[in-house]
């Protein structure tokens, strides 16, 4: 043995990556697409082809034909392959564009329309086609939060104590409670609605935040649920041995190691089901209707909310109505995302 | 097989109570599968016994029936008694948990919690137990040490326990078992997924242990069977369910068994 181990590399040595791709076959793909771009710009100018889905058909057959006459020399293989690399990236660019549009139609239209004052005040004294400058959507953006907290803690103990009955406790109902939450998970959303408002608004004769959550809830329920149940069947069996071989009662072990342990799976359960409800019409007409006054008492009549304040004033359909929409569409897809990167930034800390 | 019911009254009320772990004629079933059979064993208080075997015997059957973790698996059945200190743990009177609390387990795999740091994790049996206990830096400390882990462990008690080696975390799962006072510990092939020197240290860990409780453990490792236990049992399955064919000291097993195939086992000809 008489090979030495050398201390430390050289310093000239640079850490490498062979096997990506190089800087200038990057760059001559993606000239070779410019050039495609352009080309069927031309093409879209010239000739009967017209419109962006022309220029998108035209650039998808110059970039098939590109394809096949770049790997021709190389071989039946490295063509096939050239071939499905571009139609899968045409599918994925194609599935994307609806996405994109909704967003930036959103957006768009949306911030040209807000204010200061859009945050700051309600619609008490204001009439829908007032200028911009006067009213906002406070209220109903006060109302939504109102609505999905309540209708959140409500169904977040009872999604999570379904999740625990159906992985730990797994007692002789296992099969009802599934087949129940499944149920549940198919009914329209109008229907959710319906039925509180047969129950709970018709006896107590008034619309009310309360009935909304109460709606929100019935629809929240499945999806919390299941997701609790498939995020609680992660935790390894040896986790739970563990706590019963240290003394532990069942409900302490699945309280003290099962759901501390899947804490951020829990957290995903509650905002996919605050993302199933959020944007929910249809139960909050028959349930928490709406109206034009900042309002906090949940059980103080009607209240507004982002989506029936989208709703009605889409209904009105004067200029300055359907403005207000639109940055209500803006501010509920703003919602959407601060509540999931707030989640993901806290419910996601594990101690490591 | 032994009928339960007609021998358990008579069984608690024999004068002198054995103090320690015993087994009498226990047999285990997985559904339809007996994986047992007639297994009577005595496990006296401050000494280490060693379960060996080949593999499928039903030596972790066995050690799982001594604190009732069997149970646990769907279409799991016994028969037969297991008595600490006289009383039958598989009593309707008695409370599982309270039979996990005295007598604790330290699995193959190591299963630090996750959710939790090194040194919530040494004091989860207490919390998980309700136990009342004051001093808890001791505890953490006294654990540790006699897992023989403080040492690695005492600038770090706020990291999570999974951030520990495989070795260390195994030790930790030991300190965890210790610290709600076991009057038994149960250790399941506690060193299969450990290096030599974790191993050495887990090894002396346990001799540390016999001279106040009582230790049964599993091991695929003959060597470490001489070296740890003052009684061995050795197990056997030949196509139907496992049963015991010698158990004795340890000193004994090795160098003089009774039974030819106990002597083929420990010199490592089948296995």
């Amino acid at each position: 043995m008489t090979t030495t181990v050398t201390p430390t590399p050289p310093a000239s040595v640079e850490p490498q990556t062979p096997w990506s791709t190089s800087r200038a076959s990057r760059v001559r793909s993606s000239s070779i697409l410019l050039i495609a771009g352009v080309v069927a710009v031309v093409v879209v100018l010239f000739t009967g082809v017209a419109g962006i889905d022309g220029w998108a058909i035209t650039f998808f057959g110059l970039s098939l034909v590109i394809a096949v006459t770049r790997t021709a020399r190389i071989g039946p293989k490295e063509r096939k392959d050239a071939l499905m690399r571009v139609v899968i990236t045409s599918a994925a660019v194609t599935a994307f564009v609806p996405w994109l549009s909704i967003f930036g139609a959103v957006i768009l239209k949306g911030y040209s329309g807000a204010r200061v004052n859009y945050f700051t005040q309600d619609m008490r004294t204001t009439v829908p086609d007032d200028f911009l400058e006067f009213g906002g959507a406070l209220h109903a953006i006060v109302g939504s939060l109102l609505m999905v907290a309540i209708a959140t803690v409500i169904t977040l103990p009872l999604g999570i104590l379904s999740g625990i009955y159906l992985t730990e406790v797994r007692g002789r109902l296992t099969f009802l409670v599934r087949f129940v939450v499944q149920s549940m998970s198919g009914v329209p959303s109008i229907v959710a609605g319906l039925f509180i408002y047969a129950t709970y608004v018709y006896s107590t004769q008034s619309f009310s935040a309360l009935a909304g959550s109460l709606a929100l809830a019935v629809l929240m329920l499945p999806t919390v649920a299941r997701t609790a149940e498939e995020v609680l069947k992660l935790v390894p069996e040896d986790l739970r041995s563990a706590g019963y071989a240290l003394g532990a009662r069942q409900w302490r072990t699945a309280l003290m190691v099962v759901i501390p342990t899947v804490r951020s799976g829990l957290t995903t359960a509650a905002i996919l089901g605050i993302a199933r409800v959020i944007g929910e019409t249809a139960p909050l007409l028959l349930t928490s209707l709406s109206n034009t006054t900042l309002r906090f008492n949940p059980v103080d009549g009607p209240i507004a909310s982002l989506p029936t304040y989208i709703f009605g004033y889409l209904q009105i359909g004067t200029e300055f109505a359907i403005a207000r929409a639109w940055t209500g569409s803006l501010v509920l897809l703003v919602i959407v995302l601060i509540l999931f990167t707030l989640a993901r930034r806290f419910g996601g800390k594990d101690k490591r | 097989m032994t009928d339960v019911s007609s021998t358990s009254s008579t069984a608690t009320a024999e004068p002198p109570v054995f103090a320690g772990l015993e087994t009498r004629g226990a047999h285990a079933w997985f559904s339809k599968h007996h994986a047992l059979a007639d297994i009577s064993l005595k496990f006296p208080v401050r000494t280490v016994t060693g379960l060996i075997g080949p593999s499928g015997c039903g030596k972790s059957t066995f050690i799982r029936l001594l604190n009732r973790m069997h149970e646990f698996i769907p279409g799991a059945a016994m028969a037969g008694e297991v008595l600490h200190n006289g009383q039958d743990i598989y009593a309707p009177s008695v409370d599982a948990a309270e039979v996990r609390l005295k007598i604790g387990m330290v699995f193959q795999k190591p299963n630090p919690f996750p959710a939790m740091t090194i040194r919530e994790n040494v004091l989860s049996g207490i919390k998980l137990a309700h136990l009342k206990r004051a001093n808890h830096d001791d505890i953490v400390e006294s654990c540790l040490t006699r897992a023989g882990l403080w040492k690695e462990a005492r600038d770090r008690l706020g990291a999570s326990g999974g951030s520990l080696s495989g070795g260390q975390q195994q030790r930790l799962c030991i300190a965890r078992s210790l610290a709600v006072e076991p009057e038994v510990l149960l250790m399941d092939e506690p060193c299969s997924a450990l290096d030599p020197g974790s191993t050495l240290r887990i090894e002396e860990t346990i001799k540390e242990l016999a001279e106040k409780i009582t230790v049964v453990i599993v091991t695929h490792n003959m060597q470490q069977a001489s070296r740890v236990s003052d009684f061995c049992a050795f197990f056997l399955t030949e196509g139907g369910p496992g049963h015991l064919v010698e158990a004795d000291a340890t000193r004994k097993i090795f160098t003089n068994p009774s039974d030819p195939r106990t002597a083929d086992y420990v010199q490592g000809k089948f296995g």
